[in-house]
């Protein structure tokens, strides 16, 4: 006996099928695609980018903070860009890889506790116009990484940007309108970016950095004329009608302000590894410092799940490349092919990116308001996130819920991120979480006095890119799923009046309900 | 009889019968403490469409006669919102909802059914196509987040205790009543019971020699993008329940549930699966003006579900003083009722405001033990990993 209103049976086969699927088309995942390919396994390649200008205009899937160019509209355009910029997707091509550019995956599924019902191990993906499942044998996640972003006023202005947006604009697009920036931080990322600017013919002003000390080398940068402010912090972002002209800083130790000229603030405080599909795969997720933030536990051959690679900067930020990228290629035609793992030695990551982000989050805090939005989407300031206070649309002001706080929730247990998002919505609009996530993190980690990484890591969920209804649905229903569909569980008799019940009434209820549920 | 860690009821699980029970209780100045082995309202409790319109329950007047009231009650929002729309999409389905305006109407509950054109003004987002509607006087919607956190922070308010993160371990029991339930946070003595822990409920009552027959499946939501509010944002169709929430979010679910393996008690994963595309389907089809909507999250809740559907709400003979209930899968809307119920027991062991005797226990005494596999209640069978 089945139930005809469970799941069993209601998927339709899925046809598309990737012996090797890569995601993430940066220099490992092309590295891995074509390790893949030379291995002879048929492989597919996926790349969201270029992603649409609507999804970059909402800083998905990074921080572009509006200084894209028009051009990013002209997706045909874009991807032109994208040949020039990665010959290696020329030889991806020429050795049969499957690549698919501008493709989203806004989800990745495999059987495991709690689901049994997948039509075989599938990625999610859609284009512009439609979605559709892909099964795949071994997966490679290169997803790289996404921008920290620490809030101060002015956050929400074209021109706060972040470092790898920034690179992505201009390198990957050459479609970056900025001419002179404002750098937040002064480790690699920093350097990095503040490099990459000079080498474009851009201006860089300043790297600020909240430390006494600047956190990597920049005597190449000093000599190119860059000026490196240590012991300070941005204040907020000074504003005209184009967004951002300029920072406000503040000296830590003594408290006086400078602005320094700018059209661009770049967040270079940090990276945080794209984990999003690991996460709604189950895969085992870790925090770690060392590695720059949550991440899937991976086992000595580098799998997370069965057949899952996480490799690069999504499995942490230890300046992984081609090399790894190719690793696991191989390791995934292993798996493929049944034979044994080859275990490889990793080394310890070392350093603390959290005491780093603590760092700077406090130094914010400390020196800017409590009305500095902590989550951008549901404009949710720093006073209400800690005062868990509901959204401000809601008009609740009992003195009940003023006494409720942080403090309180605190005496109950541990802090949650998802208890406050529940409670105050930050983390949960159309950005997914991607501009706050950290930040909230951090900020329930200085409230609760925990490390920032006892603070359970707020879950991802499908679809992991914000995708329209009208490209996310299903055109491929089977005839299974229609006739099985109900509102509710579809239990004979569920609905009957109490009254009906055990009165000749009820076998009426259940010939006119013919199986369908009339659930509220 | 209460020991020094103890309390005169304690309440296993706090969901949103368990927190609504303990409110109850705590308000009457009962010693209370309510136990959860993660956070409030975290499993199906927090994760629902936060509909309130169940005619079918003994509890339904209780049920709204108190929503109205619970913002004021509780002292935290809810977020509750009057009334109710269905969509006509087809015949068959304006067929179906007038019979429910049929059976509530007899009940003393006023609705009425609106055209295509009148739908469109309190609902823009259905298409041009839509038949119409029935449009419920009563009921509602709230937000099952906020609401849960309000029981617990309201029932804290009445001098009563929630511990989280105390997974219970056993019970000890003596002269046929409950005197202690242990967990992983210590133990604690009591003068009753409260068993309401969702689909960990059956695993708990075995220890009591209890049978409480339960299967647990997963369901599945999905949540857009705000959009600017409708006038009324408490409307299903479509094979569809949710609600616009006030932010203007399109929340929605409904669809095929997948039975899961009988659970040890501990915590069970919740994934999301590529449902959410046929739940994508149907909402762009019931709101086609807001196919634009980005889907921003989707979710999954775990329920149990009794063979018959129904909820069991019931004071035991034996252990005597231990009083169970589980909604199976409907509990978050008549919450307000279901604590009131459960207070009721506990005090009196009568529910002072309907009648719930065919909520008994006792009606799955002569169930067979093969009734999952007879109603086909199993999880579906997997291929393996390498195909």
């Amino acid at each position: 006996m089945i139930d005809r209103k469970s799941i069993a049976g209601k998927y339709p086969e899925i046809t598309q099928h990737a012996q090797l699927l890569v995601i993430g088309a940066g220099p490992v995942g092309l590295a891995s695609a074509i390790e893949g390919a030379r291995a002879g396994l048929q492989v597919t390649l996926v790349d969201e980018n270029p992603t649409s200008g609507a999804l970059m205009g909402l800083d998905v899937p990074l921080f572009y903070g509006q200084r894209m160019s028009g051009a990013v509209q002209n997706k045909d355009r874009m991807v032109e860009q994208m040949l020039i910029a990665s010959p290696a997707l020329e030889e991806a091509f020429e050795l049969g890889v499957e690549v698919l550019l501008g493709t989203y995956v806004w989800g990745a599924f495999v059987n495991g506790p709690g689901v049994q019902s997948l039509p075989g191990r599938v990625v999610g993906l859609a284009d512009e116009e439609k979605s559709w499942l892909c099964r795949f044998d071994a997966l490679v996640l290169a997803t790289g990484a996404r921008d920290l972003v620490l809030s101060f006023a002015g956050i929400e202005q074209p021109g706060v940007m972040g470092a790898n947006a920034f690179q992505a604009l201009v390198e990957r697009y050459n479609e970056f309108t900025g001419k002179r920036l404002v750098i937040l931080g002064s480790g690699d990322p920093a350097v990095a970016t503040a490099t990459l600017a000079l080498d474009h013919g851009l201006e860089v002003a300043a790297l600020v950095e909240v430390r006494d000390t600047p956190q990597a080398p920049v005597d190449a940068l000093v000599a190119r004329g860059v000026e490196i402010l240590t012991g300070q912090v941005i204040l907020e972002a000074k504003t005209n009608v184009e967004g951002v002209s300029g920072a406000v800083l503040v000296d830590l130790a003594d408290g006086t302000q400078r602005v320094i000229d700018c059209d661009t603030i770049c967040l270079a405080i940090g990276l945080v590894p794209n984990i999003e599909l690991a996460d709604v795969l189950g895969c085992r997720i870790v925090p770690s410092g060392a590695l720059g933030g949550h991440v899937p536990v991976l086992d000595a051959s580098g799998q997370a799940v069965d057949g899952v690679f996480p490799v690069g900067d999504c499995a942490g930020l230890t300046h992984a490349g081609a090399a790894e990228g190719r690793a696991a290629a191989q390791a995934a035609a292993r798996w493929i092919a049944g034979e044994p793992a080859i275990e490889t030695v990793s080394v310890a990551p070392q350093g603390d990116a959290y005491a780093y982000r603590l760092d700077w989050m406090q130094a914010l805090v400390k020196t800017g308001s409590s009305s500095v939005l902590a989550c951008l989407c549901e404009e949710v300031t720093r006073e209400e996130l800690v005062g868990v206070k509901p959204p401000r649309y809601l008009g609740c002001t009992s003195n009940k819920i003023a006494r409720r706080n942080a403090g309180t929730l605190l005496k109950d247990g541990p802090l949650n991120h998802d208890q406050f998002k529940r409670l105050t919505r930050v983390t949960m609009g159309p950005c997914q979480g991607r501009r706050c996530r950290e930040q909230v993190a951090l900020m329930l980690a200085i409230e609760s006095e925990t490390p920032v990484a006892a603070v359970p890591l707020a879950g991802y969920r499908a679809p992991v890119r914000p995708l329209p209804l009208s490209v996310l649905a299903a055109d491929d229903e089977t005839n299974a799923m229609a006739a099985g569909w109900d509102v509710w569980f579809g239990i004979k008799g569920q609905w009957t009046p109490y009254a009906d019940i055990g009165t000749e009434r009820e076998a009426q209820h259940d010939e006119d309900d013919d199986g369908d549920s009339l659930h509220l | 009889m209460t020991s020094k860690s103890g309390a005169s009821v304690v309440i296993v699980g706090g969901g949103v019968s368990g927190l609504s029970a303990g409110w109850w209780l705590a308000r009457s100045g009962y010693d209370v403490l309510v136990l959860d082995k993660g956070i409030v309202g975290w499993e199906a409790s927090g994760r629902n469409g936060g509909g309130a319109t169940h005619y079918q329950s003994p509890l339904f007047h209780e049920e709204q006669r108190l929503w109205p009231q619970m913002d004021e009650l509780l002292g935290y929002p809810t977020e509750y919102q009057r009334q109710r729309i269905i969509v006509n999409l087809t015949e068959q389905q304006q067929k179906r909802y007038a019979k429910m305006g049929a059976i509530t109407r007899a009940m003393g509950y006023e609705s009425s059914e609106l055209d295509g054109k009148q739908l469109r003004e309190l609902v823009p987002y259905v298409g041009d196509t839509a038949l119409g509607a029935i449009y419920f006087q009563f009921g509602g919607h709230a937000n099952p987040q906020r609401t849960v956190q309000a029981y617990s922070w309201a029932l804290q308010d009445h001098g009563g205790r929630v511990l989280q993160h105390a997974a219970v371990t056993g019970f000890k029991t003596a002269g046929g009543r409950v005197t202690e339930v242990l967990t992983t946070k210590g133990d604690f003595g009591l003068d009753h019971l409260v068993v309401a822990a969702g689909p960990q409920s059956g695993v708990l009552l075995r220890q009591l020699g209890v049978e409480l027959p339960l299967t647990a499946a997963r369901a599945e939501m999905i949540v857009t993008e705000p959009l600017p509010l409708m006038k009324h944002g408490g409307v299903d169709g479509n094979g569809l329940y949710g609600r616009q929430t006030l932010r203007g979010n399109l929340a929605y679910g409904g669809g095929p549930h997948e039975w899961l393996e009988e659970n040890d008690g501990t915590t069970i994963a919740r994934p999301s699966t590529p449902l959410l595309r046929n739940l994508a389907k149907r909402l762009a089809e019931l709101f086609p003006k807001a196919a634009h909507a980005r889907v921003i999250r989707s979710w999954s809740g775990i329920i149990e579900n009794t063979p018959d559907g129904r909820p069991v709400i019931d004071r035991l003979n034996q252990p005597d003083n231990v009083v169970v209930c589980t909604m199976s899968g409907v509990g978050f809307g008549l919450s307000p009722a279901t604590g009131h119920a459960i207070h009721d027991l506990v005090v009196d062991r009568k529910c002072s405001f309907a009648d719930i005797s065919k909520l008994s226990i006792t009606r799955f005494k002569d169930l067979p033990a093969d009734w999952r596999e007879t109603m086909g209640w199993l999880p579906p069978i997997a291929e393996a990993a390498h195909g």
